[in-house]
């Protein structure tokens, strides 16, 4: 990877962490609502993946901890933030929130907030894909608790019955809420449970965004060239609790600490200097940077959007002017 | 008598149960060592060990049809979905199995599990998370629906449903949690069946449950005050089966009714109470019953619009004024 390449990537993950964290700031002053699940710590994730597929072409879900899949996409933090903000100019004009953010022209095909509901869904992605002819793969982010649910296994079986080009990224943060992996499930290396569907699928290191990257090139290339399912486990760990109403408790200190000193961020920020590529006072232009441009532009766009009209309540609940609702009848 | 919270009513039933009856167990996600979600599980996990209260994986329904599996061979399960809008995904064990398995196997088998959820709108959690179920889970033979307004009823149906061999589906509600209440702190027990008239009234019969109980309540107060009108409230803590007699007697007694549910109108509670009307004391009435429902939308995020999409206290006040040609 390319120096030019990794500070841009150094900048887009220090943006959604500054990103996550002002969400944070806006849940306590009470400007969102709802249910906030952050993904601070867990960002060489989607980077490495996103980076490694082709964004706007591919297809991209997951669960309730969406907003920086949807930014990755190419989905405006502005229309992300005004969504938290429940206000009309919101990706989803206010009725969806944290956890459904959508950008369906970026092919961001939407967050969700069942666990392991995403699981078939993307498999649908990819037999359309693969009707349609197309060279697109479908992306589907999701927990390591979530492969609990029976939609895992069904979804993996269909996925390779009819090798649909679907790409599974595990993001595996040790923890569905406050119970540990070890806890809930048998085999707790998630890509080992793949196998048995004759899946081809690997564990790297989450919070190495090049390791990420160099393992999501290699899952992309199999499922783009039509070999069907690849599963992706990325080995991560979330900084905050699992939504704002969880504090970690649960979780053993010297644990946190030693995932603290894996930062996704900072990894790579010292790799850059060490290179020369970059020094200590551009990482801290660049934060200042990014901090102001959060509350300037995007902290303020959501602030100083409207509200959906009253009218909206009922709007999208079915499709309008669909004609064949009278049978197709003019 | 004590003053205790919705979800410490709950866990007192637990405990008790669990005291006296090793076969009971209770099993739901984050239950045992996060102590819950609401805490209705809290401490149970350290007093009764991992065998009986036991952390599930996220596989509502895989846990919910080894609970009714187990249930076959004696075991009392109280199995708590966080929300109701994952019960969804246990549907299939709860209706194909729990509710089938004593008829389809000739009266042989049994299936006394006890299911616990949480349904209704919170504060702007979304689509996906704000469904109102009860309609769905009393619309089906063989399982019985309570749903609690108050601890005094958290605590009473939750002792009785874990003793009752039919499978028993608890409705209980996200907001209701802190709620507080005296209950008894002698052991009792509430019937399944039945209805409670909550308030004593004359003109007009507000029926009402779990957290609809409260607007009526309000609403009734608020008539009685501005208005001069004298509602009774009546509380339909048991959804399946509906208490006919109870809806008959007070109608018969006020001759106007309403009914305020959380849900979209479709059939809904409401419509199923007109219908009891209908068969029972239709010529009682003095005027057609009414309904006051939610708007018939997924639940949207945005604060205002969900406010607007949920029925309030004022909205039963406006009916019955309509009503009433005030
Ligand atoms: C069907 C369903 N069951 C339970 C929940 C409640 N819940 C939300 S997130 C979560 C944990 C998921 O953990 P994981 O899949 O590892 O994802 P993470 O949150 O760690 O990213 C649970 C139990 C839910 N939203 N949907
Ligand atoms: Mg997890």
């Amino acid at each position: 990877m390319d120096s030019e390449v990794k500070k841009r990537l150094l900048h887009e993950m220090l943006f959604a962490r500054r990103f996550e964290e002002r969400c944070y700031e806006a849940y306590v002053e009470r400007k969102i609502g709802g249910f906030l699940h952050l993904y601070s710590g867990e960002e060489a994730c989607a980077f490495g993946v996103l980076e490694a597929a082709r964004v706007n072409h591919d297809y991209v879900m997951t669960s309730y901890r969406d907003h920086i899949h949807a930014i990755k996409c190419g989905v405006d933090p502005k229309v992300v933030m005004a969504e938290l903000y429940a206000k009309v100019t919101g990706c989803c004009k206010g009725l969806g929130g944290s956890m459904h953010i959508f950008g369906a022209e970026h092919r961001f095909m939407g967050g969700y907030a069942l666990v392991g509901g995403p699981f078939p869904l993307a498999a649908g992605i990819a037999k359309a894909i693969k009707m349609k002819g197309g060279d697109e793969i479908s992306i589907c982010f999701l927990g390591d608790a979530a492969n609990n649910q029976g939609t895992f296994h069904e979804s993996l079986n269909m996925a390779k019955v009819w090798d649909l080009p679907v790409l599974y990224v595990c993001e595996n943060n040790l923890y569905g809420i406050g119970t540990r992996i070890d806890r809930s499930t048998a085999v707790v290396d998630q890509y080992k449970r793949v196998s048995g569907y004759n899946i081809p699928s690997e564990q790297v290191d989450g919070q190495d965004v090049e390791v990420v990257y160099a393992a999501a090139q290699k899952a992309i290339e199999h499922v783009r060239s039509g070999k069907g399912p690849y599963f992706l486990e990325l080995m991560t760990y979330r900084y905050r609790g699992h939504s704002m109403s969880d504090s970690n408790a649960y979780r053993p200190k010297d644990e946190e600490r030693m995932w603290s000193k894996r930062d996704p961020i900072i990894m790579l920020r010292d790799r850059l200097i060490d290179a020369g590529e970059m020094s200590l006072e551009d990482y801290k232009q660049m934060d200042g940077d990014i901090l102001d441009k959060i509350e300037d532009e995007i902290i303020k766009f959501a602030e100083e959007s409207p509200e959906p009209p009253l009218e909206m309540l009922e709007k999208y609940t079915l499709v309008e002017n669909d004609p064949w609702v009278n049978g197709g009848s003019v | 008598m004590s003053e205790i919270m919705f979800w410490e009513a709950i866990r007192r039933a637990h405990d008790e149960e669990m005291s006296r009856d090793p076969m009971v167990i209770c099993m739901g996600e984050d239950i045992g060592v996060a102590g819950g979600t609401y805490k209705a599980t809290n401490g149970l996990f350290d007093k009764f060990g991992p065998e009986r209260v036991i952390d599930t994986p996220i596989s509502e329904n895989g846990y919910t049809g080894l609970g009714i599996g187990a249930s076959y061979l004696g075991v009392r399960p109280i199995i708590e979905i966080m929300s109701v809008n994952f019960a969804w995904l246990a549907m299939d064990q709860m209706f194909n199995t729990a509710a089938k398995v004593h008829y389809m196997s000739g009266g042989q088998l049994k299936a006394p599990v006890v299911i616990r959820s949480p349904g209704g709108t919170a504060h702007q959690l979304g689509a996906q998370h704000s469904a109102r179920m009860e309609k769905v889970f009393m619309g089906i033979a063989g399982l019985r629906v309570v749903t609690p307004s108050n601890p005094r009823q958290a605590y009473g149906l939750l002792k009785s449903a874990i003793r009752c061999d039919d499978p028993v589906f608890i409705n209980e509600h996200e907001l209701m949690y802190n709620m507080k209440g005296e209950v008894d702190d002698k052991e009792f027990f509430m019937p399944l069946v039945g209805s409670e008239v909550a308030r004593s009234g004359k003109d007009i019969t507000l029926f009402g449950y779990n957290i609809s109980v409260h607007w009526c309540l309000q609403a009734a107060d608020i008539l009685a005050k501005q208005h001069g009108i004298d509602a009774e409230v009546v509380d339909l803590y048991a959804l399946s089966p509906l208490d006919r007699e109870g809806i008959a007697a007070s109608v018969s007694k006020t001759h106007r009714a309403l009914i305020a549910e959380e849900a979209e109108p479709a059939v809904g509670v409401g419509s199923e109470i007109m219908a009891i009307i209908n068969e029972t004391c239709f010529y009682e009435l003095d005027a057609p019953p009414v309904r006051v429902s939610a708007v018939n939308v997924p639940i949207p995020y945005n604060h205002t619009l969900e406010k607007a999409a949920i029925p309030t206290a004022q909205d039963v006040v406006k009916a019955v004024l309509k009503m009433f040609g005030k």
